[in-house]
């Protein structure tokens, strides 16, 4: 008997062990790279080619000089400024759109979400060059309209898909005690649905916030000059003189820079995205 | 138009139009920022529209598709995108798959592992093209130096320089980029599942492969096939990092540069809307068919 469950015990044990390892490897695998990018932007230009795996000298000469750059400065600024409004301007609207979705049965409810589940697996490029006639004939060309409006086709689809599947969740007796006291349409949206869906909010709130930032095609093709860019059309077009001359530093400084807000982002909330992300998807 | 009637028999035509006045803003944008683009873009294609000339055109039928069909860079586009897509899409099954049966153990640390998971999706595509294309450099690249000190390979490896290399490593950086999302829904899909099933299985100490192929995977066949769906469009279409890993090189171009390139670049607007037209296409017909294909295996499975 003993002997049997010291057998289990050390199976329980061999099982642990090959677990972390895997876990270990996993890690390893997803940070690896983003641990080179910070290990790189630390180096100065001479020590930048030792491939040493732990930096014995470090400098923040890249980071001053990213910082210091202007360029960067007002893309990253764009990139904010267009993300948020972005954001909330698609939480506006999807909020308002998913109330009827979720709540009533109505001809061509179906109709609507399932244009908005083929909108999320359009090729951009598709809708390019009818975008850009548009923005010409708005007028918005290399300003940040232009990427919020384009923006919009990947954000709103799959916010107005995951709020209604939430607003879904919420049980129909809320609403009607609601109604029954006499509550206005308007009113049963703002001050009984609104706190209800702060998680669902926050969650799409935070998906579009990342998609708008992470946005490269529209923001490459719809600006010009340099005040106008985003921040990846920057990284994207940061070039030296040749390939071998790239200042390899400066770049993994300014990426770094970029991706440290979403990755704190993540950290926090990453219950909240992982919902959100999937929501998205299984329930279609 | 449905016309409800309350107890009372009075009209109530009023709900029903509400519900199309909470709709508008949402239906307003997807018409202008997906509806009309993509229709102007389709009748683009039909027409030898330039980016200086968009008003005066004239229409040349189907003039730009007979020579993107002549063109040989266009094929191989159309080669790349299909081999990055049917071969990162599978790895990152499994990849996510086994990540996800990891993560679905009770064990500490599991959700400081989530958020580690999350990272590599995180990370705005161009930033990781940029911080992949710094580790996989030929002369400079951590990637090559590890190889060479553990003796695996003799000379370094030209991973973004060589053309043919060059869709190994975007395949590879893809799969780095995107593993994360397969196993965060193929883990919500576990955590569907009938908890009892996992339980019951280890009480009986049937082994985990036995389990897997028996009881998991069956189980998981819709959740696989929804995911594997999603991923292979949002592959079709990829740009991003193939933007950045092929320097324009239009041997390894997928059919998203391909067509960006003709367009902005060449300022060719009527061919290039041709070839966005082209990669619509594959990607609607690769949805009815994966439609209509999941309906008949949903319908086998019961």
């Amino acid at each position: 008997m003993v002997k049997a469950e010291n057998r289990w015990k050390y199976k329980k044990f061999i099982k642990n062990i090959m677990l972390y390892a895997l876990c270990a490897l996993v890690a390893i695998c997803c940070l690896f790279p983003f641990y080179w990018a910070i290990v790189s932007s630390l180096l100065d230009s001479t020590h930048l080619f030792s491939t040493e795996l732990w930096p014995s000298k470090i400098t923040w000469a890249n980071y001053r000089c990213v910082f210091g750059d202007s360029t960067f400065g007002s893309s990253f600024l764009n990139s904010v400024i267009v993300a948020l409004l972005t954001t909330l301007l698609t939480l506006a609207i999807c909020l308002l759109a998913a109330y009827p979705l979720a709540r009533h049965k109505f001809p061509g409810r179906k109709r609507v979400l399932m244009t908005a589940l083929s909108v999320t697996t359009l090729p951009y490029v598709a809708v390019l060059s009818g975008m850009f006639e548009l923005i010409r004939v708005l007028d918005i060309y290399n300003e940040k309209a232009a990427l919020i409006l384009s923006y919009m086709i990947i954000t709103v689809p799959f916010t107005l898909w995951i709020m209604t599947n939430f607003m879904n969740s919420i049980p129909n007796e809320i609403e009607e005690a609601a109604i029954m006291d006499g509550a206005s349409r308007y009113l049963i949206l703002t001050k009984v649905f609104f706190p209800l869906l702060k998680p669902a909010v926050v969650t799409t709130g935070l998906l579009a916030f990342i998609a708008a930032w992470n946005e490269f095609l529209f923001a490459l093709t719809f600006t010009l000059t340099n005040q106008a860019r985003t921040v990846p059309v920057s990284l994207a077009l940061f070039t030296g003189a040749s390939q071998h001359e790239l200042p390899w530093g400066l770049i993994m400084a300014a990426s770094i820079v970029v991706t440290l807000p979403l990755v704190m982002l993540v950290m926090i909330f990453q219950r909240r995205i992982i919902s959100g992300l999937t929501a998205g998807s299984v329930k279609g | 138009m449905h016309i409800n009637f309350t107890p009372l028999g009075r009209k109530v035509k009023k709900s029903n139009f509400s519900h199309w006045i909470f709709l508008a803003p949402c239906l307003m944008v997807l018409v202008l920022s997906a509806g009309w683009p993509l229709l102007r873009t389709i009748y683009f294609s039909f027409t030898d529209a330039t980016l200086d000339n968009l008003k005066e055109i004239n229409f040349i039928g189907v003039e730009n598709f007979i020579s993107l069909a002549r063109d040989q860079d266009w094929w191989q586009a159309v080669l790349n995108t299909f081999l990055i897509a049917f071969v990162s899409v599978p790895m990152e099954t499994i990849l996510g798959m086994i990540i996800a049966l990891i993560l679905h153990r009770n064990f500490r640390g599991r959700g400081l592992m989530r958020a580690i998971v999350l990272i590599p999706w995180t990370i705005p595509t161009i930033v990781s093209a940029r911080m992949w294309a710094w580790m996989l450099n030929d002369v400079y690249g951590i990637v090559n130096e590890l190889l060479l000190r553990a003796g695996v390979i003799d000379s370094p490896i030209p991973w973004i320089a060589s053309s043919s290399l060059s869709i190994v490593s975007m395949i590879l950086v893809d799969v780095w980029k995107t593993t994360p999302y397969m196993a965060l829904l193929l883990l919500a899909g576990l955590q569907g599942l009938p908890q009892d099933c996992f339980e019951a299985a280890e009480v009986d100490s049937i082994p985990f492969g036995k389990s897997f192929v028996k009881i998991i995977l069956p189980l998981m066949k819709p959740t696989i096939i929804v995911a594997v769906i999603f991923r292979t469009l949002d592959a079709i279409r990829i740009f991003d990092l193939v933007y950045i890993l092929s320097s324009g090189n239009s041997a390894n171009a997928t059919m998203s540069v391909y067509a960006r390139k003709h367009l902005v670049d060449y300022a060719d607007v009527g061919f290039g809307s041709a070839a966005a037209t082209a990669l619509l296409f594959f990607i609607a017909f690769l949805s009815v068919f994966y439609v209509s294909f999941n309906r008949k295996k949903l319908y086998n499975v019961g």
